[in-house]
C-alpha cells in the first residue's frame, strides 16, 4: 500500500520528525567537549568583537564595492552614493 | 576520527529518512524539509546564550580625496529576564563631499544621514530568534529594513546554523528636479559555524540579494563621447555571495583569522575578497589586532568610463567598474577594568584603504584614478 502526500502533508510530517528528533543522531557525542572549548570561547576568536565597528566597516565596503553580503552583518540600507 | 564517525552517522541517518519518505511518495520539497527538520532536532545541545548586556559608543571617520563622513554611533543591549534581550542603536553619518564625482560633474555638498535600529532576541533552549528594524534617512533617500534571523546550536554545540531574511523598502528622489521613485530589497542568508578542534573553527556563509526599483543615483552622470548624460541602471538586480572563513589559536592568547568571499550577480560583476588577520594579547590590559583585506572585481555589463554610443543602460559609477583595493588595518583595545558595575574597554581602530581603478579616468589629469581612504574609529564599550 502506498500513501500519497502533498507538500503541506509533507511539511506536517517534517514537523513531526522535527519534534520527534532522531535517535541515531541523539547518540552522537561532540568530539570537542564543552570543557575543551575554553580557548574557543575567548573573545579573541571573534573576527569582530564590536557590533558598531563591524557595521561601520561593512557599510564602508558595501557602498564602495560592487560586491555585497555573506559577511554575517546585517545591512541597514541607505542612499550612500 | 570523530569527524568521520559524525559524517557516517549523518549520511546513514539521511539515507534512512529519505528512504522512509520515498516509500511514502513524499514531494521532493517536503523531503528536504523533513531531513532539515530531523537534523535540527537531532541533539540535545546545551542551551544557547543571549549576548551580554552591553553599551557601546563610537566616533567614526571616513576620509578620502574630498569626501569625509564622520559621526557618532551608540548601541545599548539589555536583557529582560532570562530569555529576551533588547537592543537599540543610533548611527549618524555627517557627509561633506567634494569627491571626484562631485567636483567634475556637480557642486560640493553637505548632508546628514541618521539611522535608528531597534531589535529583540528571544532565546528558546538552543535557538535564538532575532527581529530588528532599521530606519535610515538622509535628504532624498529614506530606507526602511526589517530583519528576521534564527540561529540553532546543534550536535552538542559543535555546530551553529543561522538563517536570516531582510526586507528593505526605500524612497529615493531628487527634490530640485521633482524626481521621486522607490526601490525594494530582499536578502536571504545562511550561515554555519563549525567547531573543528579545541583551537579551530570554521564558518560558511551564503547570501542572496535581490533588488527591484530605482537602483541608480539621480545626481550621477555617465559619459558618452566625452559629454555627460544622466546614468541609467537596470531596475532589477540579483546577486549571490559565498564566504568561507576560519579562525584558529596558534598559542594561548593569540589567534589568526582568514576568509575568502566569491561574489557574482546578473549585472556580470564578479568579485573576490580575501581577508586575513592576527590578534594577540599584550599582558592583561591590551589586545591588538592586525588585518589585511584584498578585494578585486570586474565591471558591470553597462559600465563605461566613456561610452562610444548612448545605450539604454549606462553607468559611470566606479563602484561598478573594474578595480582592486587593499586594506591594511590595526586595532588596539585597552581593558580599563571595572568602573562601578561596568567592565569597560577602550578601543582605537584604523584602516588604510587603497583603491586602484582600471577603467575610471580622472578627467582632471587624464590618468586612471586611484585614491587612499583613511578609516578611523574610537570607541568605548561597557559590559554589565
Amino acid at each position: 500500500m502506498s500513501i500519497r502526500l502533498n507538500l503541506p502533508a509533507g511539511m506536517l510530517l517534517a514537523s513531526a520528525l522535527l519534534l520527534g528528533g532522531c535517535s541515531s543522531l541523539h547518540s552522537l557525542e561532540p568530539w570537542v567537549k564543552p570543557y575543551e572549548r575554553e580557548r574557543l570561547a575567548d573573545p579573541i576568536m571573534l573576527s569582530s568583537r564590536n557590533p558598531l565597528s563591524a557595521k561601520h566597516f561593512e557599510h564602508v565596503y558595501e557602498v564602495r564595492e560592487g560586491a555585497r553580503g555573506a559577511n554575517g552583518v546585517q545591512g541597514g540600507g541607505c542612499g550612500c552614493n | 576520527m570523530a569527524a568521520t564517525e559524525l559524517w557516517r552517522c549523518a549520511t546513514a541517518h539521511t539515507r534512512r529518512v529519505l528512504a522512509l519518505l520515498r516509500s511514502h511518495r513524499v514531494a521532493p520539497a517536503a523531503q528536504v524539509l523533513a531531513v532539515l527538520g530531523t537534523a535540527l532536532a537531532a541533539t540535545e545541545a546545551p542551551a544557547a546564550t543571549l549576548p551580554e548586556d552591553q553599551a557601546e559608543a563610537m566616533v567614526h571617520i571616513y576620509d578620502a580625496d574630498g569626501l569625509r563622513a564622520t559621526g557618532p554611533a551608540v548601541l545599548v543591549r539589555k536583557k529582560l529576564g532570562s530569555n529576551v534581550s533588547l537592543q537599540g542603536s543610533y548611527y549618524v553619518d555627517q557627509v561633506s563631499s567634494a569627491s571626484i564625482d562631485v567636483v567634475t560633474t556637480a557642486s560640493p555638498f553637505k548632508e546628514t544621514r541618521k539611522e535608528y535600529t531597534v531589535g529583540a532576541d528571544y532565546l528558546v533552549r538552543d535557538s535564538i530568534l532575532s527581529v530588528s528594524t532599521t530606519h535610515s534617512s538622509e535628504p532624498d533617500y529614506v530606507a526602511r529594513t526589517v530583519n528576521v534571523d534564527v540561529s540553532q546550536d546543534m550536535f552538542g554545540g559543535m555546530t551553529t546554523v543561522a538563517l536570516g531574511y531582510s526586507r528593505g523598502s526605500d524612497n529615493v528622489g531628487r527634490k530640485d528636479v521633482g524626481f521621486f521613485d522607490q526601490a525594494r530589497h530582499w536578502r536571504y542568508r545562511l550561515g554555519v559555524t563549525q567547531i573543528l578542534s579545541p583551537t579551530w573553527l570554521m564558518t560558511l556563509n551564503g547570501e542572496v540579494v535581490s533588488d527591484d526599483g530605482y537602483l541608480a543615483n539621480p545626481y550621477r552622470s555617465a559619459r558618452v563621447g566625452g559629454a555627460f548624460v544622466p546614468e541609467n541602471d537596470p531596475r532589477t538586480r540579483s546577486s549571490r555571495a559565498v564566504r568561507v572563513g576560519t579562525t584558529a589559536t596558534l598559542a594561548p592568547g593569540s589567534a589568526v583569522h582568514g576568509g575568502y568571499r566569491y561574489f557574482w550577480d546578473n549585472w556580470a560583476i564578479r568579485a573576490h575578497t580575501l581577508e586575513g588577520g592576527y590578534s594577540r594579547y599584550f599582558g592583561d590590559k591590551f589586545l591588538a589586532d592586525w588585518t589585511v583585506r584584498l578585494h578585486s572585481q570586474g565591471k558591470a555589463l553597462f559600465y563605461s568610463d566613456n561610452a562610444l554610443v548612448d545605450t539604454v543602460y549606462l553607468s559611470r559609477n566606479r563602484q561598478l567598474s573594474t578595480f582592486k583595493n587593499l586594506g591594511l588595518g590595526a586595532k588596539l583595545t585597552y581593558s580599563a577594568g571595572k568602573v562601578g558595575e561596568y567592565d569597560v574597554k577602550l578601543s582605537a581602530a584604523y584602516e588604510l584603504l587603497h583603491f586602484k581603478y582600471s577603467d575610471f579616468t580622472d578627467i582632471r589629469t587624464g590618468n586612471a584614478y586611484a585614491l587612499n581612504a583613511h578609516i578611523l574609529q574610537l570607541f568605548a564599550s561597557a559590559t554589565f
